[in-house]
């Protein structure tokens, strides 16, 4: 047997929130080695409808997405790549006066958090958006939100980190983690030994899978996301578009990328499997999101959907990620389970995450995303849903 | 027990001899089909007021033509035929269609898909320009509008229909400049003993060669495509080929039919989670079936140029292969003598479809070799560059990535006129053999879906 491959640390899951430790991990002068069982960002990170959007999240998590926007607006220069983000600005809409009233609230809630939102009805709101259509009665702008193309970014971070010299072993599958001697070691599938002094688990729909090695599963499940995509058109829809509701069928989002197609998801999330690695997009669903398509935006009807595609998400009871160290194994973190909406935080957990191993601290409240809270009970809190 | 629900996708031959064996077998399918009228592409019924005769529509392949359509007529009031019935995506047992802007849901006991082939395609430079056909494109054209693409027309590329659209549309009166084959002439005469499995169809195609001779036109075996000459305005004005000699010849020109051979539509396959295998000869992936067209998937059959490419005569006889597979897993009595005569006319018909594949060769070098500037899926506008470098620079060796990271593929068309090619530059450009590069993951739907269908759900 050849000697184990060593680092300071090692990173299990090569998603967007892998991807971005690692990088962030060598700019803190780590070694770092990240295995990851197929591509960089091939799973739920390469195929989510790309929201880089703030408002509307769990109040608590607002510092971790304000700390990831910041590094957005800067992506392309520290990555030396365009992963197409555009702050274009985020619009949530409202059909009811009861939602109109909710999102108004949480623009009152969300300013001491750092976060500006514009309230916007009538003849203002149909003004300066006139393409809405005439059930929308309140849009809550977010002028520093938009969106990016999430088949780039992960691969993007990829690529910076290992120019920063980690170790990017792709194509490998873990078998077994275990703390030897105070020291972590990964077993894979080729037979390959990985040690590491400390250990973080960015394993997206198969974080559990390794966490209860250590004795801490996760109750996650997963999802498959609905999307899909117009023809391209004349670019003409800037904000990012979202409705506000309650009734699930009723959920839609949908942008416009600058090449001019128009990508679109939400509604009722169709099957995937975490065995199978495939996830669908059920025909029921993708009609069912035609017919709300247009209550946003009535000339979307003279366009045709030209494909659609699913990935493999994974949620947890309460909506909220798992995210920080382990609560039973010292050098162990965890930071998978982003429930829908990880993309946009991607940049800020690999950040917070290599702070966190690199100086045992973070600037940036985490607490509410401890994995302790599954060893005792579930606590109720909602997030978003991208 | 009621009647099984047995669903045909495709009114072309295939489709049309499946239905009148489960008919023959006292079953009622229900027949889906894209198109306005029965016959698929190769038996294209022309509109109605339109009076050509047969002889004039089909050539050599009148009788057989007329003969589908009549089998066709006698067996309208015994199924349920549904024309301009797209069938966009199938799930969990259910076909799912568009028909006038309206979806539709038809579940299935057993699915039999017989959805036809489309040409398959090599970029070359300046294919992008207006007045660029698939020979698919150009012989329907003919075929249903008596309309030629353009006055003076070059054929490039290579297979039967290369020379059987060459003809027509000599025949039809349109000025034929130049009929270009990237197959030497040797490969044809390599391919005699398989294509002598059907020594009538050899015949015809040795008139048909003999008929493009006597035709005038100028008629060059062997070339490289160099070029396709345009403009953004005016389109196409002309096509450089090297000649089989070395030296570059150009062809003045107003429009070129392009194709390759043909490549099964194989999507509706692949939405039903059929296995595909790779095909080393025709250098593709293509759906698995048994010897009667049973895909991987239970109650899904597959029949005609949709999974393997034998042409008009193959079809028929997959088709109602695929219906006796049908009814021997329905539990119904198959009729055996007939089914074994069939399975055996099958085989004449897959070594035929070898020598046309041994004769008209995919010229993957071609493909490999392309310049970078070159386009090649129109779709999104990639050119073969940016592709070389995905898969060189951003390690991309897989088609899928490739497509993730540089959009080849994504476009209306879904890969179906560049995914071929862009597989052999993704395997050229990271030393990966063709197979290892994969195939690109089909996704509904099929054909662009009108969003306005989202209006007239119940």
């Amino acid at each position: 047997m050849t000697e184990p491959q060593r680092s300071d640390v090692l990173i299990i899951g090569g998603g967007i929130m892998g991807a971005s430790a690692a990088f962030f991990l060598r700019q803190r002068g780590k070694s770092v080695t990240l295995i990851e069982r197929g591509l960089i960002g091939q799973q739920a990170s390469g195929t989510n409808f790309g929201n880089v959007r703030r408002q509307g999240r769990y109040l608590p998590q607002l510092p971790l997405a304000n700390r990831s926007r910041a590094i957005w607006g800067r992506l392309n220069e520290m990555l030396g790549e365009d992963a197409e983000f555009l702050p274009s600005g985020h619009l949530r809409l409202a059909y009811s006066e009861e939602m109109a009233g909710r999102i108004e609230q949480y623009g009152r809630d969300a300013r001491p958090y750092g976060l500006e939102l514009q309230m916007l009805s009538g003849n203002v709101l149909r003004d300066r958006f006139p393409f809405l259509g005439p059930e929308i009665r309140a849009g809550s702008y977010s002028p520093l939100d938009g969106h990016a193309n999430p088949r780039l970014a992960a691969p993007a971070f990829g690529r910076a980190a290992k120019r920063a010299g980690a170790v990017i072993v792709e194509r490998t599958e873990v078998l077994s983690v275990e703390q030897e001697g105070g020291s972590f070691r990964a077993l894979t599938a080729d037979g390959r030994v990985f040690r590491a002094e400390q250990m973080l688990i960015t394993a997206g729909a198969w974080g559990s899978r390794l966490s209860q090695q250590f004795g801490e599963p996760a109750p996650l499940v997963v999802h498959g996301p609905q999307m899909a995509v117009t023809e391209p058109v004349p670019y003409a829809l800037e904000p990012v578009l979202g409705i506000a509701t309650t009734i699930p069928e009723e959920i839609i989002y949908l942008r416009q990328v600058k090449r001019g197609n128009i990508v679109f998801g939400g509604g009722i999330r169709g099957p995937a499997s975490a065995e199978t690695l495939r996830a669908y997009v059920k025909p029921e669903n993708t009609l069912g999101q035609l017919a709300q398509i247009t209550r946003i935006v009535p000339a979307l009807r003279r366009l045709n959907v030209i494909r659609v595609w699913s990935g493999i998400e994974s949620y947890l009871p309460d909506d909220i990620p798992i995210m920080g160290p382990s609560a039973r194994v010292s050098g162990l973190h965890y930071a998978f389970g982003f429930c829908g909406h990880g993309f946009q935080l991607g940049p800020g957990v690999g950040d917070v995450m290599a702070e966190l191993i690199a100086t045992g601290q973070t600037s940036t409240p985490i607490e509410p995303f401890t994995i302790a809270r599954f060893a005792s009970k579930a606590t109720n809190q909602t997030g978003g849903h991208e | 027990m009621a009647d099984p629900r047995i669903v045909i996708v495709g009114a072309g031959p295939a489709g049309i001899r499946a239905a009148g064996a489960l008919v023959a077998a006292g079953l009622r399918p229900i027949l889906l089909d894209e198109g306005q009228r029965d016959g698929g592409q190769i038996y294209r019924r022309q509109p109605e007021g339109f009076t050509r005769t047969p002889e004039q529509l089909y050539g050599t392949e009148a009788a057989r033509a007329v003969a589908l359509h009549e089998s066709f007529e006698r067996l309208k009031p015994q199924i349920a035929y549904h024309p301009r019935h797209l069938v966009w995506n199938v799930a969990d047992g259910v076909v799912h269609t568009i028909s006038e802007g309206k979806p539709g849901q038809f579940a299935y006991d057993a699915l039999i898909i017989a959805a036809g082939a489309t040409d398959r395609l090599l970029p070359v430079k300046g294919w992008q320009h207006a007045g660029v056909y698939s020979l698919g494109g150009a012989q329907i054209a003919l075929k249903a509008q008596a309309c030629a693409i353009g006055r003076r027309v070059v054929f490039l590329g290579t297979g039967p229909l290369l020379q059987l659209v060459a003809l027509q549309y000599h025949k039809a009166g349109a000025g034929v400049v130049a009929l270009l084959d990237t197959s030497p002439f040797r490969r044809q005469v390599m391919a005699l003993p398989k294509l002598a499995a059907r020594p009538g169809m050899l015949v015809k195609g040795l008139r048909l060669v003999g008929g493009l001779m006597a035709s005038g036109m100028a008629i060059h075996r062997g070339v490289t495509p160099v070029e396709i000459h345009g403009e953004a305005e005016a389109g196409v004005t002309g096509v450089s080929v090297r000649l089989a000699s070395g030296r570059i010849r150009r062809f003045d020109c107003d429009a070129v039919g392009l194709g390759y051979h043909l490549r099964p539509e194989a999507q509706l396959a692949d939405l039903a989670r059929c296995a595909f295998t790779f095909d080393p000869k025709t250098r593709q992936y293509w759906p698995e079936i048994d010897a009667e067209g049973r895909s991987s998937v239970p109650g899904v059959y597959l029949a005609g140029d949709g999974v393997r490419t034998q042409g008009a005569d193959g079809a028929e006889i997959s088709g109602a292969l695929a219906a006796c597979a049908v009814l021997a897993d329905l539990g119904r009595a198959v009729p055996e003598a007939e089914r074994a005569a069939l399975r055996a006319r099958a085989r004449i018909m897959e070594r035929f479809r070898e020598g046309i594949a041994e004769a008209y060769p995919w010229p993957a070098h071609l493909a490999a070799d392309l310049p970078d500037e070159a386009i090649l899926c129109r779709c999104e506008g990639i050119t073969v560059g940016e592709v070389r470098e995905a898969a060189t620079g951003k390690g991309a060796d897989e088609v899928n990535r490739a497509k993730a990271l540089t959009r080849v593929g994504m476009g209306r068309c879904q890969g179906r006129y560049c995914g071929h090619a862009g597989a052999e530059i993704v395997a050229a450009a990271s030393g990966v053999p063709l197979e290892a590069v994969g195939r690109l993951r089909g996704q509904a739907p099929v054909k662009p879906l009108a969003i306005s269908a989202g209006e007239s759900q119940p």
